[in-house]
């Protein structure tokens, strides 16, 4: 079996503060992770490994920085890696996004792509269908449990109200919830080794897609504005005792007409 | 001239530094309080190889350095001392000898298991009567046949109990004095060995500390580790690494001392305003972290010296004395600016500062150290 | 070349289960509504499913000109192919110039898959919907764990396409006199595309509740420590009629289920009393709760965020305080 991984490098949003004095965003040291649902994609893709054989290929799209997560996910058990960066991907939505990860596949052979669910960066999870439609294949979204039955991929995927238990055969890609599986840590012969094994870096002229979907000119989309929200008139604070504070808060509450 | 860690040493601290934080850092207040032995993170931390760190994968080592060794037994104890220790004793005292002094069939016998976690490993040599002078051993080798046989007491020993492999050291010839001690590798399932009563202490107190009972032991003539005679010299280049160990250690106290205590003068208001906004408090601040990272430039060019197959024994004494001074300073003073939480068991500086005291003094004391310091400077 | 005067209408996805119309569905018809007004163009459902054509008429009574009918036993149970199929079909033959998602595992799972498909524009997850004087969608959403609004138009292509989350938009009251137009649509399976096969369809009582439809909740975050902690949260809950919910923190630590999370990662509450209790504020928190009506606050911390957004802020142990709290609220209820 032959699986490829897409991941994804983000900034840990949760680290992520806005200067309180000006309202904008304080991005310095901020630091940099693979993003955790596409970890938990890359956990799903290594246990099918140790279960059944495969070789695990990652793939990302970004600046050549991204190597670091590429380097995580093979000292991880990732077989093979692959760094999509071109300027001519730059400025591109999930639409181009998604056409040059999907030119990137075609070059590839392979029974099952996974993705994770979304980005902590920009939560879309539109890039994982987006590949899917581009190559003709099933997708199946917020999977959180993914076994293969010899002939068929057995996936338990998340609802509102519940789960369903799905079916389908490869060729078809799976978008992977964090939650669905504990990824592994990388271990320390996998680190050791991680930086012996080659990174290959694709550029645009190395997939297959027509270069008019790629970058700011394949994105139907624009950013119009992008603004930090201001922060809220702040309340009334009260450093009082306990006894003190519960009366406040029952007095507000009665004001308010909520009890 | 390059301070900074490689890719793949920096690699591995992101791994390590987020095992402590999800997997270490929530028992170790659990541990100490019940004076438990983490077999739970040592299973963990077998599976990744971090009992197999700096040794060549062809004895079934990780094949990385002691710079991530020592990074290794950093991060581990910056969340908690006891786990840092488990992995120290059983890498430096244990796995290091039986590489360096050990034959073929000892390394190809004894590291494979070592390095994998499937057997824990010890070290001793301490005794009730040998303590800073080690040459005062009184537990005997005596070669009967095929066996040597063992007879006396180790104290102190940590791992003792759940180590499967013992480096063990013995008088094999009192007449030669410091020749005459030998070392031997000592399996726990061995007849006529056996451990003793377990230490209360007032740090680390989830590592198992115990005595070794040694009462007509008898191991195969094979299991004599380097040279008859050699004990001593091999206990010596074996403390030598200890002392990385042990150093990585109390820098990872002193540094784990730290972030709490920037958390918690940046939390804690008096007098309308952040402890970190009292000139008092930065002074202090900045004079400790100082003293930390200079006890980790200290730490890390004696695990390099060590990997690039220089002398390192000043180096390491050097290291293990300033971060364990350190260590204890850091601690103390950040219990005082935690003020009377940092004396309960709420915060967790408390057991830093009882824990950053063994530092001071196993691996030999902060004034065997200076010896070695002064040795080398009036040799 | 696109001529934009060929696109016409705001068109929902009038998302359904087992023949339930989704709240969702219903929030963005109101929402449609408002837009279409000002571009002074229909609102239209597309509405498939099985044997849902009767349930046509509430699409209208909330203020939906036309409904697009597809009513066949294949689209019994939401398959990501079936459905994409009929939308697709009905997009090509109607060209919607907006078309709206319900921001829902089905509808995050079908738009992007469409949005290839008619290799056009789809903004994820907005929170707010207006039309330019240019006549164009802005599409406004939260990025960067909601530290950065973002407003995106896609003014090149094709329906603008976005999905919205449940509960960010406002459903009109149902008028019941409401006239509308039901057009039946007859879709052309290509089956040989069908290759996913539903083998069980679990509803699992997780004990789940939709916080999101809480009026009152009460909110935990770390400082309220560990399990313990939590339980007199449930109690302070249960004498409020209230729901328990929680930051990021308690759902990593496994003492509540990711159901309950508000965030950005979690979900989208506005109820008529928030109570955030030992949550310090991570801007991902406020993300998802901040447009409550009433926000009461409790934490250690003065300087914690939560205070910046907090009506009510007290400076102290959460633990100490909702005892006490659900003590006397106890004595006032008798």
């Amino acid at each position: 079996m032959k699986i490829v991984v897409c991941i994804k490098q983000v900034p840990d949003t949760t680290e992520i503060k806005i200067n309180p004095v000006t309202g904008t965003l304080i991005r310095d040291g901020v630091p940099s992770i693979m993003n955790p649902d596409d970890k938990g994609g890359l956990e799903m893709a290594l246990r099918l490994k140790d279960a059944y054989g495969a070789e695990v290929t990652v793939i990302t799209m970004g600046p050549p920085q991204a190597d670091l997560v590429l380097r995580e996910a093979l000292a991880m058990g990732a077989d093979k890696a692959i760094l999509l960066t071109d300027r001519k991907f730059a400025g591109a939505d999930t639409l181009a996004t998604s056409n040059a990860l999907a030119g990137a596949i075609r070059t590839l052979k392979w029974d099952l792509i996974v993705a994770g669910r979304q980005a902590i960066d920009g939560d879309t999870a539109q890039v994982g269908p987006q590949i899917a439609e581009h190559l003709d294949i099933p997708q199946i979204s917020y999977v959180a449990d993914l076994q293969w039955d010899g002939q068929r991929f057995l996936v338990k995927k998340e609802t509102e109200e519940g789960y369903q238990r799905l079916a389908v055969a490869g060729p078809c890609l799976m978008t992977v919830l964090a939650s669905g599986c504990k990824a592994r840590y990388m271990s320390v012969r996998g680190i050791v080794d991680a930086y012996n094994k080659p990174v290959e870096i694709w550029g645009a002229d190395h997939i297959e897609v027509d270069e008019e979907k790629l970058g700011l000119k394949g994105s139907p989309t624009r950013v119009a504005k992008a603004f930090t929200k201001g922060l809220k008139q702040a309340g009334e604070v009260f450093e009082v005792d306990a006894e003190e504070a519960v009366g406040i808060i029952i007095s507000k509450l009665k004001e308010k007409f909520i009890i | 001239m390059n301070f900074d860690l490689n890719k793949t040493q920096a690699l591995f601290r992101q791994m390590i530094r987020e095992f402590a934080e999800k997997e270490v850092k929530p028992l170790a207040a659990e541990i100490d309080e019940q004076e438990r032995f983490p077999m739970e993170t040592v299973k963990k931390m077998a599976e990744l190889g971090i009992f197999g760190i700096p040794l060549p994968v062809e004895y079934g080592g990780a094949g990385g350095d002691n710079v991530m060794y020592s990074i290794a037994v950093e991060e581990l104890s910056r969340v908690c001392a006891t786990t840092g220790v488990v992995v120290s004793a059983h890498t430096s005292l244990c796995l290091a000898p039986i590489f360096e002094h050990g034959t073929e069939e000892q390394k190809k016998k004894y590291l494979p298991k070592l390095a994998s976690g499937e057997w824990l490993g010890a070290f001793g040599l301490t005794e009730p009567n040998a303590g800073t002078d080690a040459s005062a051993q009184q537990t005997t080798a005596v070669l009967e046949g095929d066996e040597w046989v063992l007879n006396g007491n180790k104290i102190f020993i940590t791992n003792a109990g759940y180590a499967h492999v013992y480096v063990v050291f013995a008088m094999t010839d009192k007449s030669k004095g410091t020749k005459g001690i030998s070392a031997f590798i000592v399996e726990a399932d061995t007849p006529g060995f056996s451990v003793g009563k377990k230490e209360l202490k007032l740090g680390i107190r989830g590592s198992a500390t115990a005595e070794l009972i040694f009462d007509n032991c008898r191991i195969p003539k094979d299991n004599l580790l380097g040279k008859l005679g050699g004990g001593f010299g091999i206990a010596m280049k074996t403390l030598d690494g200890g002392r990385v160990g042990i150093a990585s250690q109390a820098l990872g106290i002193a540094q784990g001392a730290m972030d709490e205590t920037v958390r918690y003068t940046k939390e804690r208001k008096q007098f309308g305003r952040s402890l970190s906004a009292f000139q008092n408090t930065q002074f202090q601040m900045a004079d400790l972290e100082t003293k930390v990272q200079a006890s980790r430039l200290l730490v890390r060019s004696a695990a390099f010296k060590k990997d690039a197959g220089q002398p390192y024994s000043a180096d390491a004494a050097m290291a293990k004395l300033f971060a364990a001074e350190t260590a204890m300073e850091v601690t103390t003073k950040a219990v005082q600016f935690h003020g009377g939480y940092g004396y309960t068991r709420e915060y967790p500086v408390e057991r830093m500062m009882r824990d950053a005291k063994i530092t001071e003094i196993y691996e030999g004391t902060s004034e065997v150290q200076r010896m070695v310091i002064a040795g080398k400077l009036f040799k | 070349m696109l001529v934009k005067k060929d696109y016409t209408g705001v068109y929902v996805f009038a998302e359904q289960r087992e023949g339930v119309i989704q709240s969702v569905a219903l929030e963005l018809i109101g929402k449609a509504r408002e837009l279409a007004d000002v571009l002074e163009e229909k609102v239209v459902a597309i509405f498939p499913g099985k044997g849902i054509t009767d349930q046509c008429q509430t699409l209208i009574a909330h203020g939906a000109d036309d409904v697009i009918c597809i009513d066949h036993p294949e689209l019994e149970f939401y398959l990501t192919e079936q459905y994409a199929q009929v939308v697709d079909q009905v997009v090509k033959a109607f060209r919607p110039s907006i078309l709206l998602f319900g921001a829902t595992t089905i509808g995050r799972d079908l738009a992007p898959r469409l949005s290839a498909r008619l290799e056009t524009g789809l903004t994820a997850d907005c929170t707010k919907l207006e039309i330019s004087e240019t006549r164009e969608l802005m599409m406004t959403r939260p990025a960067f764990g909601g530290n950065l609004m973002a407003t995106i138009m896609c003014t090149e292509h094709r329906p603008q396409m976005s999905t919205v989350r449940p509960g960010v938009m406002q459903k009109l009251p149902a008028d019941p006199n409401r006239q509308g137009t039901i057009i039946p649509f007859e879709p052309k399976f290509d089956k040989a595309r069908f290759k996913v096969e539903m083998l069980e369809n679990v509803k699992e009582d997780k004990g789940m509740v939709d916080i999101a439809e809480a009026k009152i909740l009460v909110s935990g975050g770390r400082g309220v420590g560990n399990q313990e902690g939590f339980d007199r949260l449930r109690d302070l809950a249960e004498v409020l009629g209230a729901e328990v919910s929680s930051s990021r923190a308690m759902v990593d630590a496994g003492i509540i289920g990711h159901d309950r999370q508000v965030g950005q990662t979690g979900k989208t509450v506005r109820p008529d009393l928030y109570l955030a209790l030992g949550i310090s504020g991570a801007i991902q928190h406020l993300a998802g709760m901040e447009e409550s009506d009433f926000i009461v606050a409790v934490n250690k911390d003065k300087f914690a965020p939560i205070f910046q957004v907090a009506d009510l802020g007290i400076v102290g142990d959460v633990n100490k305080i909702v005892p006490l709290l659900t003590e006397r609220l106890k004595g006032m209820i008798k």
